[in-house]
This record gives C-alpha cells, sequence and structure tokens, in this order.
C-alpha cells in the first residue's frame, strides 16, 4: 500500500530533518520544568498544611495537572501546524510532488499517508507530554485527574483537527497563506472560547452565542474545554468556574460536529489535491 | 486507435487561467520510438508532458498513454518520467531514494533489492549509493532521476531535457542509455531545445509552438532531404544557370559563387557533369546539410515563439 509508503517517508523526514529530536528534546525540557516546579509547589502545600486543616490538596493538584495540560494542549496544536503546514504546498511548490504524483500512486494515496505519518508522530507527542504531565503529578503525590482516558482521546481530536485543517489547506494554498488561514482560525477558535467563558460567567446569551458560532467555525477550543470538564475536580465542577472551564461546557452535540468537520476536512483535502494541476 | 501507439494526442488543450499554454497538440507516437519533442521555451512542452503523465487536467481533447485513458494508474506502472527540475526528497540517500520509488511502483523487495544496484551502476553512481541527495551536484541529480526513470523497466520513458544539466560526459551516457532503451524496444518521448542531442538521438521530431504541433518529421528524411550546394566556378552564361533549373528551383548566382539547393545528395554527380560538359571550370563543389537548428529556426521562426 502506497499510504504506508507515504507514512514512513512523512516519518522519515521529520526525523531527518530535526523535527521530531527537536520536538523530544524540547518536551523533556519541558516535563523536567513541570516535575521540578511542581514538586516545589506541592512541598509548600505540603507545609502549609499543618497550619491550615481545611486545605484540599487534590484542588490544587488538579489545577496544576490542568495547568500543565493546558501548556501541552497549546503545544501540540502548535506542533499539528508546524510540522504540516509546509508538506502539500511545499512539495508542490519545490517540485519534489512531480515524481510522486508520476507515479502508480492515487493522489489520495499521498494525502491520507501523510495524514497518518503526522497522526503517528502527533499522538506519540501527546502521549509523551501529556502522559508525561499525569505520571509527574502521579509519581509525587499519588493524585489522578477523573477521567484522563477521555481527557486525552479530546486533546488527541484537537491535534488530528488542526493537522487536518492544516492539510487542507496546504493543498490549495502556499505554506505561508495557509499557515496563516489555520492559525488565524485557531486565534478565532480561542477568543470565541473566552468570551463564551465570561459569557456563561455573566449570564450573557450573546457572548455564549458568539462562542459556540467561533467554534462552529472551527470546534478546537470546544474540544479543549470538553477535556478540561472531563478531567476537573468534583469542587471546580460544583463552583462552576476555573481558568480551564466554565460551567457552559461544549455540549455532545459539539463533540459529534467536531468528528464530522474532521472527517469533512480531511475528504476535503483529498478531493482538493486530487483535482489540482501539480 | 492501433494498439502499437504508445503515446496518442486528439486536440489536447490546456488554459491557465487566460494563458493559452497547449493549444491544440495532436500526436501519435509509434511503441519502439524514440520521439523528438522540440519547441522554444514557453511553447508549452512541459505541460503538454505533464497532461501526459495526469499532473495536469486537459481542458479539452482526449489522449491515451500506452493504450489506456491518460491518467490512468495501471498505464503510469509502466511510464518512467524524469521531470525537468529533478527536484528530489534531499534527505534521503542515493539508494533510499531508488527504494523509495520501487516502493510506490509496488514493486516486490526481492526485486528491488537486485535493481537498485544495477540502476546505480548504469547512471554511475554506486561510489555515492549512500550519500544523501542534498551534497549531489546538478548533474548527479539528473542521473539518479534518470535511474528514477528506469526502475520498473519501463515501456514508455518521458525524459523532459534530460540532457541540461549534463556535462559532456553526462550526455554520452544519456544517448548511451537512450540507445540502450531503443534496442529493447522501450519508447522514448523526449522533451527538448538541445537539438543536436536530438539530432543524434531521435527516430522522429515533432515541432511545437504556441502548444500546437507545426511539423512531425522522420529525422532521416530531414537530414536526408535537402541541401544545400554552394559552387564557385568560371565561365557561367545565363543559358547553363538556366539550365540549373531542372534540378532545383532555388538558384542564386553572385560572380564566380553560385548556391542552389538540391532535393538531396543523389543529384550531385548530375549537376556536376552538366557543368563540366557545359564548359564550366568548378573550382569548388561544396554540398551542405541543412542542419536540425536551421530547420528548427525555419519552422518555428527567430521570434522564439515570445
Amino acid at each position: 500500500m502506497c499510504i504506508f509508503t507515504i507514512a514512513r517517508l512523512t516519518f522519515r523526514e521529520a526525523s531527518r530533518r530535526w523535527i521530531l529530536w527537536a520536538a523530544l528534546l524540547m518536551g523533556i525540557l519541558f516535563l523536567v520544568i513541570y516535575s521540578i516546579g511542581f514538586n516545589e509547589i506541592q512541598k509548600d502545600a505540603q507545609r502549609q498544611a499543618g497550619s491550615n486543616p481545611l486545605m484540599q490538596f487534590s484542588e490544587i493538584y488538579n489545577f496544576l495537572t490542568l495547568a500543565g495540560l493546558y501548556s501541552v494542549n497549546f503545544l501540540t496544536v502548535m506542533m499539528a501546524v508546524l510540522t504540516s503546514v509546509d508538506t502539500l504546498s511545499g512539495e508542490i511548490a519545490s517540485g519534489t510532488i512531480h515524481t510522486l504524483v508520476s507515479k502508480p500512486v492515487r493522489r489520495w494515496e499521498i494525502v491520507m499517508g501523510k495524514w497518518l505519518g503526522f497522526s503517528v508522530m502527533l499522538l506519540l507527542y501527546l502521549f509523551l507530554m501529556g502522559g508525561g504531565v499525569l505520571a509527574v503529578v502521579y509519581l509525587l503525590t499519588g493524585y489522578l485527574p477523573p477521567n484522563p482516558v477521555q481527557g486525552m482521546a479530546l486533546m488527541a481530536l484537537n491535534a488530528l483537527l488542526l493537522l487536518s485543517v492544516s492539510l487542507l489547506g496546504g493543498s490549495s494554498l502556499s505554506t505561508l497563506a495557509n499557515g496563516v488561514l489555520v492559525f488565524g482560525l485557531y486565534g478565532v477558535a480561542f477568543i470565541g472560547g473566552w468570551i463564551e467563558q465570561f459569557g456563561a460567567l455573566l449570564n450573557n446569551p450573546t457572548a455564549i452565542n458568539i462562542g459556540i458560532i467561533s467554534s462552529l467555525i472551527l470546534p478546537s477550543e470546544a474540544l479543549w474545554k470538553r477535556a478540561a470538564y472531563e478531567m476537573q475536580s468534583p469542587l471546580v465542577a460544583a463552583l462552576g468556574f476555573s481558568p480551564f472551564t466554565s460551567n457552559y461546557i461544549p455540549s455532545t452535540a459539539m463533540l459529534v460536529y467536531a468528528g464530522l468537520y474532521l472527517l469533512t476536512v480531511i475528504y476535503l483535502a483529498n478531493r482538493q489535491f486530487s483535482r489540482r494541476d501539480l | 486507435m492501433p494498439a502499437s501507439l504508445a503515446i496518442d494526442t486528439h486536440g489536447l488543450r490546456k488554459v491557465f487561467d487566460d494563458k493559452v499554454a497547449v493549444a491544440n497538440l495532436t500526436l501519435s507516437v509509434e511503441q519502439g520510438e524514440v520521439f523528438g519533442f522540440l519547441g522554444p521555451n514557453g511553447a508549452g512542452k512541459t505541460t503538454a508532458v505533464k497532461m501526459l503523465l495526469g499532473l495536469i487536467r486537459p481542458s479539452q481533447g482526449q489522449a491515451t498513454l500506452l493504450g489506456a485513458p491518460i491518467g490512468d494508474r495501471r498505464a503510469r506502472a509502466r511510464v518512467g518520467f524524469l521531470p525537468e527540475h529533478f527536484r528530489f526528497h534531499d534527505w534521503l540517500t542515493a539508494a533510499e531514494f531508488l527504494k523509495l520509488h520501487a516502493d510506490l511502483y509496488q514493486m516486490p523487495p526481492e526485486i528491488s533489492r537486485r535493481r537498485i544496484p544495477e540502476l546505480l551502476e548504469l547512471v554511475g553512481l554506486t561510489p555515492h549509493a549512500s550519500k544523501k541527495l542534498r551534497q549531489f551536484s546538478k548533474g548527479m541529480l539528473q542521473r539518479i532521476g534518470l535511474a528514477q526513470a528506469l526502475l520498473n523497466d519501463p515501456d514508455l520513458v518521458i525524459l523532459d531535457e534530460p540532457t541540461s544539466g549534463l556535462d559532456p560526459v553526462g550526455r554520452r551516457l544519456v544517448r548511451d542509455i537512450i540507445r540502450d532503451l531503443r534496442q529493447r524496444g522501450t519508447t522514448d518521448f523526449l522533451n527538448s531545445h538541445l537539438l543536436s542531442e536530438v539530432e543524434i538521438t531521435c527516430d522522429r521530431v515533432a515541432f511545437i509552438k504556441f502548444g500546437e504541433v507545426l511539423k512531425v518529421s522522420a529525422l532521416q528524411t530531414l537530414v536526408e532531404g535537402e541541401l544545400s550546394v554552394e559552387i564557385r566556378a568560371r565561365h557561367l552564361s545565363p543559358e547553363i544557370v538556366a539550365g540549373l533549373s531542372r534540378w532545383s528551383q532555388n538558384v542564386r548566382l553572385d560572380g564566380e559563387h553560385l548556391n542552389l539547393t538540391l532535393p538531396g545528395e543523389a543529384d550531385i554527380p548530375a549537376l556536376n557533369r552538366y557543368l563540366v560538359e557545359n564548359g564550366v571550370e568548378v573550382y569548388s563543389l561544396h554540398p551542405q546539410r541543412i542542419s536540425l537548428e536551421d530547420l528548427f529556426l525555419q519552422i518555428v521562426g527567430t521570434d522564439g515563439g515570445l
């Protein structure tokens, strides 16, 4: 199957061009900093616990875990876009695509091969980083947030979503235009998510609707908010507000929408690349 | 459609936005021939080749490649292609690059293990097998590109400007490879503006300008055809010059210098005898072939199609 040949090629390119190693190295650095920082804070909390019997350790751990995962989510999104933004448009611009597509390969096999290669890389990255954050917290304190698997799965879906949007852009735009477009969309979803959060806090329906519309444009922030909701502590859930979640939770319908969005974007990327002149 | 045609196009046309790249390409290339596709820069040669390979969708017209409609995957499996700018994944080594393309041809590993060293040897890159393509010179890239185009032992090889980056040694190599392919019955489609190369290697040529075929001709008849003869002689009377009309309609006399064109070299002895028998003193008789370059300029024009 040519899909696997292209997937392997994508993987090998990331490795040869030091993308994989840079990500791995920086990922390890991130986890080292996180574990040192986390350890310091939790030691401090333990010390103060003597004078404050009401202190809820699990709340602190949950907050710090979500702060770590929030960073991981952001880094994974960046990684999804940065690694793939140039992969189709760059090969088209340089002409390396010509020897590929003139082979007995279907065009969609090239797109899906690249998608598969990048997906595996992103999932490994997310597993290393997100899993690393959870492991650091667990090893130092024995704490694990609720629903870690669901939370990580939603973050993975988010990464695949942005990867697919970036491949769709790359099938018709130049690398730079594609990068501007994808990050622009992400920015819209991001700010929409915050407006929605404050809207929910202030009970402002217009602000909530702005958030929903921005999530329909790109459901990436919605996926993160749902992931954070799944993993938040019961107390925060009862209070209804934290920097990471709000009492206005992306619905299951939004998750279904995100799934359909992903499939549609993948389909369009394949169709666009199959139709275009190279 | 005769099954023996390697390439068969009817009214192929490609318009980009409002620019006509290929106007109306009708062409047939028989299996086993070495076909030269000639034209000035911007004549639409590369666009035409890309349409044949399914890289570009024609705006109009039909074409078949090895009997299958263009874009057919099974036909592409029997085709080898060297693109014009030979830009490859330069972070691969030469051997890895060939393995990648063998995989894309879905070649069984036991065959590619044998085939890849063979091809590296053929194009003279065996000592550089594990060097990254990034370190390759232009000529070496062209050689590895050529190896890539021959991996699948193709029935049709399409080479877009195969010698443009090569030094004389490399050009000789390409010529030898093409000769070898011809002997094995492989069809070669050569996109080139290097006329001397075409002159040496091709059976037939098509002249193309503004995306249209102006003339298709067997190179043999082109070369064996018309020639111009330059004669220096004395005692050329107007009657004698008028008598030359039986050989040539195109006679020019300038003092002792007589220029005329002949349909073929078979007429030269008779022409010479005629002159001598009529008392003309012939000092020199100099037949000259019309070169492919002259012919190219004659057919395509000197404006370069710009």
